[in-house]
């Protein structure tokens, strides 16, 4: 503790990488601009100046895969959409996670036919369900924030 | 679950030119994941250069199967699906379901429903142009316009979850009226946002009309003439930015709109631009319409006293046995609708948003068919396109205001 405030006072903080790393990771996680229905208008509201999404370091909305940590699947999937939508999260560099925004993303809401997968976690695997058709944009901020407690408890050993 | 198919050059023949099979010209794809196909839109694109050849739409990445969906519902419960077709236009497409069920059974609207009606019905299109002109100026390089119309929608937004508890999916307008009385609340929220909207009109055009870069990514793109806009079936803003003076307000008039002074904005250069300026000029005559509508909002009853198709109000049903009969019928195995077939069209801000119902004598509708403006509008894009700019596809894209909602349903 006593050597902690010195290297302080020197300049120097001491704290372990996984800590460091995930810090890094929550404070500039890069949404992909991935909007499908109607909870993509929300999505937009959660970036604009009501909102402000950049309050939490995810202004920057990356329309290519290869440059974002996280997909935002905002609104239904359709069986057309479920490949892209996959080969999207494929070709995203580790690592990455995934909010299912919306009841259609979640669990197919109120469209329980042919045309629409039930959940979007049969083609992805999902770090935080959003609740709501459309969620408010406080929603999917909370969910973003739940996703940031999840990636700061992430553990070394776990990593891939 | 189906697999993405790889389509070989061969495959492709009946839908590219001979240019393109010899290697003349490029075919490249552009979406379904693109931040500039205003949803999940793919356009196969043939390129000379970087001219477009032809631009040829693929749709269907939304498809939701909502018009069977509906059909495996009562009358009532089916009217939450076309809050999710076009989602920026949510109330006028319940305004047309709801007109059509009206046409089918012959249902009567109090006047101060039918005055609501048009009030919101304005207010969405104020909301869904809000949202138009926010993201195509992003499209075209414009972030502040970007934020300056979002924040005047969530003022919107705030008057809809007052009415409704919703922002978006309000569901209010019901067959034979709305949900419930507006709250008093409401009339100031809506004074308070009229007071300030046309200046803030004001300030996004002072942002883009005579900005000489937006005149040179606009100006004589997109072209269409009259004639080719009539053929394409286009309607809306697209149509009126031809010059072809089309309003189903005007010419068959719904919900009372005969009874309010407005004008419809007409161009007729037919390009990005016209169709900017019609859309821009259509929200303040938006404005002028919600004023007088709020105006005027009559006292008197909000929903039709027909209890047959209409529910009874909550305090009815612990006095009077007939209201609680009526109340647990309709909710539990809806009314039956005559057998027939009606079509209704309104005026949504994108175009004709028809409605074709067709009952069979049950609760449930037997047929349901929407005529959404976007699917129609998107049609004409390989002709708008060609010839122009790959840069330019994205203004045309974003001046047809198309809702991928809207297309797929």
């Amino acid at each position: 503790m006593g050597l902690e405030q010195k290297l302080g006072n020197m300049g120097v903080v001491t704290t372990r990488l996984e800590d460091l790393v995930n810090w890094s990771r929550t404070n500039a996680m890069w949404p992909m601009l991935f909007g499908l229905a109607c909870c993509a208008i929300e999505m937009m509201s959660a970036q604009a100046a009501n909102y402000d999404m950049s309050r939490f370091g995810m202004e920057l909305m990356r329309a290519s895969p290869r440059q974002s940590d996280l997909m935002i699947v905002a609104g239904r999937v359709s069986r057309k959409m479920a490949p892209v939508l996959r080969r999207l999260y494929d070709q995203m560099p580790d690592p990455k996670w995934v909010i299912s925004m919306g009841d259609c993303a979640s669990c197919g809401g109120v469209f329980n036919n042919y045309a629409v997968v039930q959940g979007v976690d049969e083609v992805v695997p999902v770090d935080v369900y959003v609740a709501g058709c459309p969620p408010r944009p406080e929603a999917l901020i909370h969910g973003v924030i739940t996703l940031h407690e999840k990636v700061r408890r992430e553990r070394m050993k776990d990593w891939a | 679950m189906s697999q993405i198919e790889e389509v070989t050059l061969d495959g492709m023949s009946h839908l590219v030119s001979d240019r393109a099979l010899k290697g003349e010209t490029m075919l490249l794809n552009m979406g379904p994941q693109h931040p500039s196909t205003h949803g999940v839109l793919r356009l196969l694109l043939e390129l000379d250069g970087e001219t477009v050849v032809n631009a040829i739409p693929d749709i269907g990445f939304l498809h939701t199967g909502i018009e069977k969906n509906m059909e495996a519902k009562t009358y009532q419960k089916a009217e939450v699906m076309t809050d999710r077709m076009d989602y920026l236009n949510t109330t006028g497409n319940n305004l047309a379901y709801c007109l059509a069920i009206e046409k089918l059974v012959g249902l009567d609207v109090p006047e101060r429903a039918q005055t609501l009606r048009v009030l919101l019905a304005e207010l969405q299109r104020l909301a869904s142009h809000l949202v138009w002109l926010g993201t195509s100026a992003l499209d075209l390089a414009a972030m502040s316009d970007f934020m300056y119309c979002f924040r005047e929608r969530e003022m919107i937004m705030d008057i809809y979850e007052l009415i409704s508890g919703q922002r978006m999916m309000t569901t209010y307008i019901r067959p034979g009226g709305v949900w419930r009385d507006v709250p008093v609340e409401f009339e100031t929220a809506v004074r308070e946002l009229l007071k300030i909207m046309p200046r803030r009109i004001d300030e996004y055009e002072s942002l883009l009309t005579k900005n000489p870069l937006f005149i040179d990514r606009t100006a004589g793109i997109g072209k269409i003439s009259a004639e080719d806009a009539v053929n394409w079936g286009l309607t809306g803003a697209c149509l009126r930015g031809s010059g072809v003076y089309y309003d189903i307000r005007k010419f068959a008039p719904y919900s009372g709109y005969e009874q309010y002074d407005f004008e419809v904005p007409l161009r007729t250069e037919g390009d990005v631009r016209a169709r900017y300026l019609v859309r821009v000029a259509e929200m303040r005559q938006s404005v002028r319409i919600i004023q007088q509508a709020l105006d005027k909002l009559p006292m008197g009853p909000v929903r039709s006293s027909n209890y047959k198709f209409v529910p009874p109000p909550r305090s009815e049903i612990g006095t009077s046995m007939e209201a609680l009969i009526h109340h647990f019928k309709l909710w539990t195995e809806g009314f039956n609708a005559p057998a027939g077939s009606v079509y209704v069209a309104v005026e949504s801000p994108k175009g004709e948003q028809g409605v074709f119902l067709e009952g069979n004598g049950g609760p449930k509708p037997w047929r349901i068919h929407f005529r959404n403006p976007s699917f129609d509008n998107l049609q004409a894009l390989p002709v708008l396109a060609k010839g122009f700019l790959v840069a330019d596809l994205v203004a045309i894209i974003g001046s047809i205001d198309i809702v991928l909602g809207d297309v797929d349903r």
